[in-house]
């Protein structure tokens, strides 16, 4: 499917307003909605992946030393990650810290 | 080859809706249509269509579930009437947004208050907007032919719109008449299996039924409109092919005795019939008197109205329903609508007859032809006549 | 990877705590979708299609989740997915599930299971969509029906439904000097569900999420009819904070408020033991604005009813036999 520039013509509109690009809504970055972000201490992260599990986003994954992150387009600093962390390695700061 | 046998419209309805090759029915059964869905859990039942037949639990959820399964792929059919199609209504505009091909015989009938088994078509006036291409049958052959051709019509990649058949409670349903059934080998030389635009399946994951912001509804609406304006020309090119397939002619207005007549008679649906003998009797007595029988409801056909109205004094145009607080009938509103730019119109009048099946007499289109051939000056508050309420 | 087969316990210890990294990793709810932060429902749809798999068609009732996930001209979806109107996500799904078996019959899809899931906030399942549930289920359709139930209806600004709970305050029945919020009791659909004889009924959280993918799992198997009702957290209706969304899924249980169950061929069986003694029900409700305005008298009345209820639930659990154990009395 060719990128159509948004707003679309009639023309452009698909049939129906059916959307054929699965997951397309990675396109808008939720991230700029947040007041606080996610901080990970590996030092006291014990690789349960609590985190990723919670997080309403789906944003936090995995990376290849089998620690956490989440995805800053995407976060909306809800918090949940940090409260749910069992040894207590996620903290939430400002944004604007 | 197909036969000539006599039959019940509605089951001659369901036979070929049987014969299209329905994948899924779900259907809700009302009075006048039961008929049709009673039938096809017959045909479904009996072994001779492979379908799934969904005994729905209202007819919102018959128009739903048709949704669903059209989504999928699947070749969908529902009939209904009155109440029934006003409580699918919600979903109705969505079926046409949506773009899927859902096939729907309606049994009009009157809609409620009182409550009225009977036959008149205000239950499709409510759908006027809706953007389903709508065909109105005369009479058993009409409504068999245009139940075949609806399939072909709504499944065309040019179209994929959802198309509703109209046939008038009992005048039509509960009526034997001699009809040229087609074949099985006939109906699928003529309609080809369905291939969907769009189909709900893992193997190509897509969203249907997504929210229009501001930004795009208006473009979406102007997309839908080009979609019915476009589906005539298709109508059109399916009427030309039934006629070299089958010997039978249809076109969006059917003209009856109309040269040199000046004074038309427009009709929707089966009182056209009754209408035809009208005009033989009118012509006997040297009346110049023709017939209009609209076969095409929407897209509306303006084009041959005007051409089909040429020449003529005076139309009457026949509603079976009313546009309460409105200008009369809806079929008048739209007639007047499409002649208003005209420099040259026909005086036209408006009787609303056969209102919750009120029997329309030969008799009675010979005096409202009468009525609108000797009608000089038309004052505003004349132009619509509930015909016939006993004062 | 399928751990159908191996027993937790023996591989090793704390495997709650690290049963997460077994789990498919494929998000079918793609991040970018506009719910709000620390949505419970936006969570337990992630987690649902993660247990579902990709070979699952989706039927979605007018609500929250469908609003945000599927703005035109993008879609969170990565699953076939389809939404008509408000009530009838479970009539659109018997269309669905009886077009794909259809289909599949006739060779015009590839032959392999599909499942068909239709899902809805409990507006479209408990209220407005109530017929079209009872229908599709009575029928017997091969789907799974799923109620996101975040207890009103969140997504047009939290009018109470008839899965609001007693004494809550929402914007049309909204606690006042004459009024204590919702007059009556949470309706249980699950329990009405299990009298229309569906072969599996359950209750899930969010907040116990692989006791809830074990039961998406479970129903996905079943050749028939089934229903999931998923308590869904809303911070935003609830007044509660977005970080305590899972603690309170987990008050709820804790508390006998919402106890986490399943029926499988009419044998009741609790999944999630709640603790020996129950919590008290005001640690459920204090975090909630939605409840603040409660004195401790209707508190107590509150706490009486949960424990009748409970009780209820457990005299069924007790005396539960299976269908086959019924027919062979």
């Amino acid at each position: 499917m060719t990128e159509k520039k948004w707003p679309e013509t009639w023309q452009e509109v698909n049939p129906g307003c059916m959307v054929f690009r699965p997951g397309s809504a990675k396109e808008y970055h939720t991230g700029s909605w947040r007041a606080k972000r996610p901080i990970w201490d590996n030092a006291k992260c014990i690789k349960c992946g609590v985190c990723y599990i919670y997080c309403p986003e789906g944003c936090i994954t995995e990376n290849a030393d089998g620690f956490f992150e989440a995805n800053m387009d995407y976060c909306k600093g809800c918090g949940i990650c940090a409260y749910e962390c069992w040894p207590k390695a996620i903290v939430m700061v400002n944004e604007e810290d | 080859m197909g036969k000539r046998i006599g039959m019940e419209i509605a089951l001659a309805a369901a036979e070929v809706a049987a014969l299209c090759r329905p994948d899924v029915i779900a259907a809700y059964p009302i009075t006048p249509n039961t008929h049709i869905p009673e039938h096809l859990s017959d045909i479904v039942a009996e072994g001779r269509l492979d379908a799934e037949y969904i005994c729905v639990e209202s007819e919102h959820s018959a128009i739903s579930a048709c949704c669903g399964a059209s989504g999928t792929g699947a070749r969908t059919f529902t009939a209904t009437s009155s109440q029934g199609l006003l409580f699918m209504q919600e979903v109705l505009p969505i079926v046409s947004s949506m773009r899927l091909p859902v096939i729907m015989v309606i049994g009009n009938r009157a809609v409620s208050g009182p409550i009225n088994i009977w036959n008149d078509h205000s239950d499709i006036m409510y759908q006027r907007d809706t953007g389903w291409v709508s065909l109105f049958a005369a009479n058993g052959q009409e409504t068999v032919d245009m139940v075949i051709q609806a399939f072909k019509i709504g499944e065309h990649r040019d179209v994929m719109l959802p198309v509703n058949i109209n046939i008038d409670g009992f005048q039509l349903t509960h009526v034997v008449e001699p009809i040229f059934m087609p074949d099985q080998e006939e109906v699928d030389r003529f309609l080809p299996p369905y291939k969907p635009f769009a189909q709900l399946h893992p193997d190509k994951p897509m969203t249907m039924g997504a929210l229009g912001l501001p930004e795009i509804f208006n473009e979406a609406m102007r997309a839908k409109d080009e979609a019915i304006l476009q589906s005539k020309k298709v109508v059109l090119d399916v009427w030309k092919e039934w006629e070299k397939l089958f010997g039978r002619k249809y076109e969006p207005i059917e003209s009856y005795k109309t040269e040199g007549a000046e004074t038309l008679l427009l009709t929707m649906g089966s009182m056209g019939e009754t209408a035809e003998i009208a005009v033989d009797d009118l012509r006997k007595d040297g009346l110049p008197v023709g017939l209009l029988k609209i076969k095409l409801w929407r897209p509306f056909p303006f084009e041959e109205l005007r051409k089909a109205v040429k020449g003529a004094k005076a139309l009457a145009v026949m509603d079976r329903a009313v546009s309460f607080g409105g200008p009369g009938g809806p079929v008048f509103a739209e007639i007047r609508s499409a002649l208003y730019d005209e420099p040259k119109k026909p005086k036209t009048l408006n009787f609303i007859i056969g209102l919750g099946g009120r029997d329309v007499m030969v008799e009675d289109f010979i005096k409202m032809a009468k009525k609108t051939a000797s009608t000089k000056k038309l004052k505003p508050e004349d132009a619509y006549e509930i015909y016939g309420a006993r004062e | 990877m399928s751990t159908a087969n191996l027993n937790p316990k023996k591989l090793f210890e704390n495997f709650e705590l690290y049963v997460p990294k077994l789990i498919e990793k494929k998000e079918y709810f793609s991040p970018g979708h506009r719910a709000c932060q620390g949505c419970g429902e936006a969570l337990a749809i992630r987690l649902m299609c993660k247990a579902l798999g990709k070979d699952t068609v989706i039927t979605n009732a007018t609500g929250c989740m469908e609003v945000i996930s599927s703005l035109y001209p993008t879609t969170a979806w990565n699953l076939p997915w389809i939404h008509v109107a408000f009530p009838n996500s479970a009539s659109v799904g018997s269309g669905v599930s009886a077009g794909l078996k259809a289909l599949r019959r006739k060779g015009r899809i590839p032959d392999r299971y599909v499942k068909t899931v239709s899902i809805g906030g409990d507006g479209g399942t408990v209220d407005i969509g109530f017929q079209a549930l009872s229908g599709a289920m009575e029928r017997g359709h091969d789907m799974l029906y799923v109620c996101f139930d975040n207890e009103a209806y969140m997504n047009t600004g939290i009018q109470r439904s008839g899965a609001t709970p007693f004494g809550s305050s929402t914007t049309t029945a909204p606690a006042g000097k004459a009024s204590i919020g919702n007059k009556t009791w949470k309706k249980n659909v699950a329990e009405i569900m299990v009298e229309h004889g569906l072969p599996y009924v359950a209750t899930a959280c969010h907040s116990y999420p692989i006791d809830f993918m074990n039961k998406v799992k479970k129903a996905r198997r079943i050749k028939g009819p089934s229903y999931i009702h998923c308590l869904s957290v809303c911070p935003t209706g609830w007044r509660s904070t977005s970080e305590t969304c899972i603690k309170l899924g987990r008050l709820a249980v804790e508390a006998g408020i919402f106890p986490l169950y399943e029926v499988e061929y009419g044998k009741y069986k609790i999944t999630v033991d709640p603790p020996e003694k129950l919590r008290p029900v005001t640690d459920y409700i204090k975090p909630q604005g939605r409840f603040r305005h409660l004195t401790p008298d209707q508190i107590k009345g509150i706490q009486d009813r949960v424990l009748m209820e409970y009780n209820k639930l457990m005299n069924k659990v007790n005396h539960s036999k299976s269908w086959d154990e019924l027919k062979a009395i």
